[in-house]
């Protein structure tokens, strides 16, 4: 306790600091919404959050499918985080599970649909198909019926490798990094968001998979 | 003063509790809750301030990196609960050894 004497002012005085910046800062910015305004004809979707993250910043979201792939691979590196569940199946989480994973999976797909021209896509309907996904874990699913190491990998790769082919293709045909053609931009985005809705879904359910030899399914 | 400053505020005090709770407490659960809050009053503040168009619409690039910091964030966390597990696993304790030299 004796060396906390000091944390409480010492920490005080940046936050006051912080807070007087942040109400100093001008009561209208336009910041770079006009510039998107401006641009959202040629973005192939209505969706200003969407046009932002797919198209004019889409390598933003190309290296982020590769810090999730990476986050991966350290925890897997790490031997995984193991959620055995050595209790009894319970009555009640196991009914709603069966009952919510699919409106959840269904839940993921109208987000990446409407996406396009209203709040929604990739991210979210990853994410609420990773939350699916740590749901089902949690309540005792393994994946080792039917679902093979392979498709996993498959579908782990895909954000990366269908972004990495789309940079490639347009790097070639356009001459820039992730530049659509205007009349074709609204499909390249929905197949991008499509492949990274589901490596995003995958990944973050395989974050939290019992994960001691990637080859050997039985181990889990 | 408006409801845009208010939220960026709130987000600062967010950051400032968290980095005062990832310095007092020693648990590595903790620590890595704390980071989390941190990370959630710098979104807090980053959507807060593209509020400020003064228009319907707000500013969509910093919502853009929000989005994309929560993803981070989370397999940030993922990764940080592993090593917490694995070293819980090792020393049988969550907690960082502390330093030879320090007296206590």
């Amino acid at each position: 306790m004796e060396r906390n004497r000091w944390l409480l002012p010492l920490l005080l005085t940046p936050a006051m600091g912080l807070g007087y910046s942040v109400l100093s800062l001008p009561e209208h910015a336009q910041g770079l919404q006009h510039l998107v305004a401006d641009k959202m004809e040629v973005s192939g979707v209505s969706n200003p959050v969407t046009a932002v993250l797919l198209n004019f910043r889409g390598y933003d979201t190309l290296l982020e499918m590769f810090v999730l792939l990476l986050a991966l691979l350290g925890v897997w590196s790490l031997g995984g985080l193991s959620l055995r569940r050595e209790a009894a199946s319970d009555l009640v989480l196991d009914t709603m599970v069966r009952f919510l994973v699919p409106v959840l999976i269904l839940a993921a797909a109208y987000l990446l649909w409407v996406g396009a021209h209203a709040p929604g896509g990739a991210f979210q309907a990853g994410a609420v198909l990773g939350a699916a996904g740590v749901l089902s874990l949690l309540s005792g699913w393994r994946c080792h019926l039917g679902l093979a190491p392979l498709p996993l990998r498959l579908a782990l790769a895909a954000g990366p490798v269908a972004f990495l082919a789309m940079s490639g293709c347009t790097l070639l045909i356009a001459g820039r990094l992730l530049q659509y053609p205007p009349a074709q931009a609204g499909i390249l985005i929905l197949i991008l968001e499509t492949a990274a809705t589901v490596s995003i879904g995958v990944t973050l359910t395989a974050l939290f998979l019992d994960k001691q030899h990637p080859g050997n399914k039985d181990q889990t | 003063m408006n409801t845009a400053f208010f939220y960026a505020l709130v987000g600062v005090g967010l950051f400032f509790l968290g980095l005062y709770a990832l310095i007092v407490h020693a648990h590595l659960l903790r620590k890595i809750l704390a980071l989390n809050v941190m990370g959630c009053g710098v979104f807090l503040v980053l959507v807060a301030l593209a509020r400020r168009t003064g228009e319907a619409q707000p500013d969509a690039v910093p919502h853009a990196m929000v989005i994309t910091g929560i993803v981070v964030a989370f397999s940030a966390t993922a990764l940080a609960l592993t090593l917490m597990v694995k070293l819980t696993a090792a020393t049988g304790r969550a907690e960082l050894q502390s330093d030879e030299r320090d007296p206590h």
